[in-house]
């Protein structure tokens, strides 16, 4: 199975590039195949006729949750921070974003 | 020296803690003394926190449901003060802020969480052998693969050196590491337990729930966990229930569904003869067999491998190196941040799903992926719904096969997924669903637990749990434990 070539081919590193994600040419060869044989599969789903059938988003549908709009105590800024991979002055640091 | 033994139940624990048969902290120790022994082979936990866990133990309130129980925690699941990783690089050096609801909903029962528990990184995996850490070993066979993504928590509970954990199914990661390591899974309906402070991977599919060596064990951490939390909104408002208010009844009069779609020729044959036996045995127990249909079962994987992969890339979107765990020291400018960070922290099954998942959320592919799985997922739901107004439980093997050897399937994904085929199909509809043992398959010579599923309809716990304890009182299979001297 794993040695046929798939039917379905996809453009890896335009995706990576969306998913901001660096690959190296070794992954984009592994992906292209193994996505392509999963897309494949997929593909029986066009089978069937699903005209006039509605979308499922979440299986238990809850409409309209809705809460008082009030401050309530959050974490403190300072929790927050301390997971950061770098920060100053109570901020997220980045590199140079503008020249 | 307490009389304490690995295997426990969380009842018994409880009534040697309530007659000072044992102390909290004796129990703690313990259990410390067995993980040291035995866990070096397995590999279900990545750390503990042991002299927390011993203040909290000493402190602990045995009137109280839960009091004095350690419980295992996924490494997905957030424990204040503890690091969470999701058993991913992206991770690393993250602390948990706060307690996950579930978490915290255990603690004011008077159970302490202690461990974190191995899983595949980011729940994206059958096998556990996608963690960042180590993979974690089947109990009954050392070479074997203890099913995942929970695959920590179920070795864990199968190797004696947990009472009882917490894991997450997003498409059975509960139930297939329970059936392959012989122990107890219950995947709560969706909306039954809050996912603030899980770790998300499919936001529409995830679910909080209990590995247990006993099915009333189970509905003793649902009874703590369960309910509506103000920080999840699709957790649900429902009257209080105690799910082990039905257990010790009796089955007459219970429809159990066997969906043909379920009993196909490729499964493993030990697996189709102990679930065949099963069946036999509820309806020796009072249960009535109903022959149902799920017409929609073959499109369950190619439905769960859209949605899931689609919701992941954007939940995972958020590892980008700017607020939390890893950044990478090779960034020059914000985008190589983003992409070098992500490119070291993630592992391949991660990046081959965001791949996937960013292909069929991408321009001109939306409709024809996810739209379409959308839909055929209404078509999966409407099957249930269907098969509900003829049965109380629907019936069938967790995974066509027991566990399989490490290394054995990492190289052909599709096939990892295609095994998950019995237990996707309920996060899709909602619908909740239990894994408890029900026998052995002697496969390659070894004797591998097999696991029987019970699926309930949306809020059926308490009926599940009822059968699910009927069988478990009526066979042998939860006393056995692998030898691992």
């Amino acid at each position: 199975m794993s040695t046929n070539a798939p039917h379905h081919t996809i453009d890896v590193p335009y995706l990576a590039r969306l998913a901001r994600l660096e690959i190296t040419p070794e992954e984009v060869e592994l992906f292209g195949g193994q996505i392509g044989r999963i897309l494949d599969h997929v593909e029986q789903m066009n089978k069937l006729d699903i005209t006039g059938i509605e979308p499922t988003a979440h299986a238990i549908t809850v409409f309209d949750v809705i809460r008082e709009d009030r401050v309530t105590e959050s974490l403190p800024k300072e929790t927050i921070l301390e997971n950061a991979p770098r920060s100053a002055n109570g901020l997220f640091v980045v590199p140079k974003v503008l020249d | 020296m307490s009389s304490f033994t690995p295997f426990t139940s969380i009842a018994a624990a409880r009534r040697m803690l309530r007659t000072k048969e044992l102390s909290p902290v004796e129990l703690l120790e313990a259990i410390e003394a067995r993980i040291a022994s035995v866990d070096p082979k397995i590999g279900a936990y990545i750390e503990r926190d042991l002299e927390t866990a011993k203040k909290e133990a000493a402190a602990a309130d045995l009137s109280k449901p839960l009091g004095g129980i350690p419980i295992g925690i996924k490494d997905a699941i957030s424990v204040v003060g503890q690091p969470l990783q999701s058993a991913s690089r992206i991770l690393d050096g993250y602390t948990a802020p706060y307690d996950a609801t579930a978490v915290s909903r255990l603690r004011a029962a008077g159970a302490i969480p202690f461990g974190r528990m191995n899983m595949d990184e980011f729940a994206m995996g059958s096998s556990t052998e996608n963690s960042a850490f180590h993979p974690t070993r089947n109990p009954w066979a050392l070479d074997r693969i203890p099913g995942g993504s929970s695959g920590g928590s179920a070795a864990a509970v199968a190797s004696g050196t947990a009472l009882a954990t917490l894991g997450s199914d997003t498409g059975g990661s509960i139930r297939q590491p329970a059936a392959l390591c012989g122990c107890v899974g219950l995947k709560p309906t969706y909306g039954r337990v809050s996912r603030y402070g899980l770790i998300a991977f499919a936001s529409s599919l995830d679910q909080i729930g209990p590995l247990t060596s006993t099915v009333e064990d189970s509905g003793l951490l649902l009874n703590a966990m369960a309910g509506k939390d103000p920080h999840d909104s699709t957790s649900l408002e429902l009257p209080d229930e105690d799910f082990t208010a039905e257990i010790g009844r009796d089955l007459k009069g219970l429809r159990i569904g066997i969906p043909k779609e379920y009993f196909v020729d490729g499964m493993e044959p030990g697996v189709r003869s102990a679930v065949d036996a099963a069946v036999k045995q509820l309806v020796s127990l009072g249960a009535e067999p109903v022959e149902i249909s799920l017409p929609h079962t073959e499109y369950a994987v190619a439905v769960y491998y859209i949605i899931a992969t689609a919701e992941a890339s954007a939940n995972l979107a958020r590892f980008d190196g700017v607020r939390y765990g890893r950044r990478s020291p090779e960034a020059r400018d914000l985008a190589s941040l983003y992409a070098k960070t992500r490119a070291e922290g993630f592992g391949r099954e991660v990046k081959r799903r965001i791949i996937l998942g960013t292909y069929v959320l991408s321009s001109g592919y939306y409709d024809a992926y996810y739209l379409r799985a959308q839909k055929v997922r209404t078509l999966i739901r409407r099957d249930f719904d269907q098969a509900f107004t003829k049965v109380d439980a629907i019936i069938s093997p967790t995974s066509p096969e027991t566990a399989f050897r490490l290394g054995e399937k990492t190289d052909d994904p599709l096939k990892m997924y295609l095994a998950d085929i019995f237990t996707i199909a309920a996060n899709l509809a909602g619908i909740c669903g239990l894994s408890l043992p029900c026998g052995f398959s002697n496969r390659d010579g070894v004797d591998l637990p097999v696991g029987l599923q019970l699926l309930g309809r949306p809020f059926g716990e308490s009926r599940l749990l009822r059968i699910g304890h009927a069988y478990e009182q009526a066979t042998e299979w939860h006393k056995r434990h692998p030898s691992l001297a």
